[in-house]
């Protein structure tokens, strides 16, 4: 147990592991889209995290993916000892709060309600959501780079980590589209293939992309919706400090990409 | 009627509002309180400031309110108005279909008042139907497939009773179903935005046009590979068009994607009164052009022609509505009133 870390160490190493759980129809860190309200650490090993979402009626099933994936993610921290997702404002934020810190499965948090349903379906949807958005921002990239269809499609995953993407979304997205690559064990062959693997040849890569285009357009769309009603719910009581989340006057001035909306309060 | 910068008169219909009454006084429960509060958000994150109302005004309204803000300070010629139940979170619902209608009586020729039902009632599904047929001579509903009832977590648009409920609006001529995914409504624990079942149902009732509210948001892209493959799927631009003033660019990208794959004859405009007014809207959706690279990247453009479709003339063709007749009865109206 490493008792030499300081709790603003700790406290930051939270936020960084936070700044890896997503909301998984948005695809975003819910450190960015502002979702988290506070941290705190307490002398044995416990972590309060208290997150709030855009209004009370968003989806417990989303909610509960991504309380359970903040506990498992700061689970692996080595002085960790207890996660306390603390849900907030939500119509079922008890249930969900009490499920993910007892480590139960979402139908047993949420039996009184009565759900039969594991999320594995609605995740692995997501999960291709996520995949696309993330895949067509870098094709994108290589497109303006001057790559033509051809070479993208032939390119090899070693290939595209040379590739210059510098200062584009596909920056941003590629690691992050290497890290599901590799989660879906695809790393070892062609950079570009769809979700299930299977090859992409030049002459398809069009409408390929329609396709993605509007996985992205409806996901960017929706980011902007869910940031500007966290904005709205909670305005009025955050009026001293800086607003967080693109409030609507920012407009599309702000970047997609805005970190640590919320000030470091722990 | 909406006057264009050049005096042209457009015909609208605004496809999407509401006559509700969310007062404290109505609310059942913290859900009734949280339902409208998170419609409130909507409006405030979405509407320009100068057309922001305080909370009272927006949980309830009156009926000259709304006329006025649809017809007189408004530009829509015709208005559908919704019904939304939910009993469950206010002691007199939301917005019945009887509230609507007496609402409605007074303001002859300007409301298409639309129904609802619940299948997962059954034969009483069916009884209410005909009910509102005989009662009110509705041409469309409103359904709200994430809502919860008892023991169900919601229903879907091709579940057996539904499949009844829609036989029988075919045959009494109710042709017009108008259906809310998911959000503000409290989700069901599977996918309460999914859109799939659209798709059996739209290919298994040729007769009824299937308009999806918020073209599908937050499922824009799975709503658009469903209206490609059903022609009698067509989407309704709530929620997406309010964009229009706080990010132009996501709305462009949105009504160039809905033109690329759902078709210009298939996109209704509604406001969503009382969430947003229709004449700021209406101004700016007249006044839009899709910006350079998105038209040529898509290969779609929003003229004019298109438009006067979105703003009335395809609604005008759902509901059955002779523009030129239905103008000559409004002015009739008007020489009235100012006679008065």
């Amino acid at each position: 147990m490493d008792t030499f870390l300081r709790d603003e160490e700790k406290v930051a190493e939270i936020w960084e592991r936070l700044g890896q759980v997503t909301d998984p129809e948005l695809d975003e860190p819910v450190t960015d889209l502002g979702f988290i309200e506070n941290v705190a650490v307490d002398r044995d090993g416990g972590v309060d995290v208290e997150f709030r979402l855009p209004t009370y009626w968003c989806s417990a099933n989303f909610a509960f993916l991504m309380a359970d994936d903040m506990r498992l993610s700061l689970s692996t921290l080595p002085w960790v000892r207890e996660v306390r997702p603390q849900l907030q404002d939500h119509m079922v934020a008890a249930e969900i709060n009490h499920g993910v810190r007892h480590r139960q499965s979402f139908s047993e948090a949420l039996k009184g309600f009565g759900s039969a349903d594991t999320l594995d379906n609605l995740r692995e949807k997501f999960r291709r959501k996520a995949f696309e958005r993330r895949q067509e921002a870098v094709i994108l990239a290589l497109r303006a780079a001057g790559y033509d269809d051809g070479a993208i499609c032939g390119m090899s995953l070693a290939s595209l980590d040379l590739a210059d993407l510098s200062r584009t979304e596909g920056a941003y997205q590629m690691p992050r589209y290497r890290a599901l690559l590799q989660e879906r064990g695809l790393a070892a062959g062609k950079a570009f293939v769809t979700y299930n693997g299977r090859t992409i040849e030049p002459h398809e890569l069009a409408a390929y992309l329609q396709r993605l285009r509007a996985v992205r357009i409806n996901m960017e769309f929706n980011s902007a919706l869910c940031r500007g009603l966290l904005d709205a719910r909670y305005k009025d009581l955050n009026q001293a400090g800086a607003t967080h989340g693109c409030a609507s006057e920012c407009a599309a001035t702000c970047s997609p990409h805005m970190s640590g909306p919320l000030a470091l309060q722990a | 009627m909406f006057k264009t910068p050049t005096g042209e008169e457009i015909f609208v219909i605004d496809g999407h509002t509401h006559f509700w009454d969310a007062s404290p006084e109505n609310q059942r429960n913290i859900h009734g309180k949280q339902f409208i509060e998170c419609f409130y958000a909507y409006h405030k994150a979405l509407s320009p400031k100068e057309q922001l109302w305080p909370l009272p005004q927006f949980e309830k309204y009156s009926a000259e309110q709304m006329y006025n803000d649809l017809f007189v300070d408004g530009p829509d010629d015709m208005a559908i108005v919704q019904s939304t139940y939910l009993t469950e979170f206010y002691k007199n619902g939301f917005n019945t279909i009887d509230r609507n209608a007496e609402m409605a009586k007074k303001y002859k020729d300007r409301f298409i008042v639309n129904g609802s039902f619940d299948p997962r009632e059954g034969e009483r599904a069916l009884e209410y139907i005909h009910f509102m047929k005989e009662t009110f001579g509705i041409k469309g509903v409103k359904l709200y497939t994430a809502e919860w009832k008892g023991e169900s977590r919601g229903w879907k648009l091709n579940d057996p009773w539904a499949y009844r409920c829609f036989e029988l609006c075919e045959k009494l001529g109710i042709t017009n179903i108008h259906v809310h995914k998911g959000p503000t409504i409290i989700p069901l624990d599977k996918d309460a935005f999914d859109v799939h079942d659209v798709d059996h149902a739209a290919t298994d009732f040729q007769g009824l046009n299937f308009i999806i509210e918020h073209c599908g948001l937050p499922r824009l892209d799975d709503f658009c590979w469903i209206a490609v493959q059903e022609t009698n799927v067509l989407g309704g631009l709530a929620v997406a068009l309010p964009f229009i003033h706080s990010r132009p660019r996501y709305f462009a990208e949105v009504i160039s994607e809905l033109l690329f794959w759902v078709g210009e004859d298939k996109i209704l405009f509604g406001s969503d009164y009382a969430i947003w007014t229709p004449r700021w809207l209406v101004e700016k959706f007249w006044a839009f052009e899709l910006p350079e690279d998105i038209k040529q990247e898509r290969g779609v453009d929003l003229t004019q022609d298109i438009k006067r479709k979105i703003l009335g003339l395809n609604a005008a063709r759902l509901y059955g509505v002779d523009i030129e007749s239905q103008k000559a009865k409004l002015n009739k109206h008007a020489v009235r009133v100012a006679a008065e």
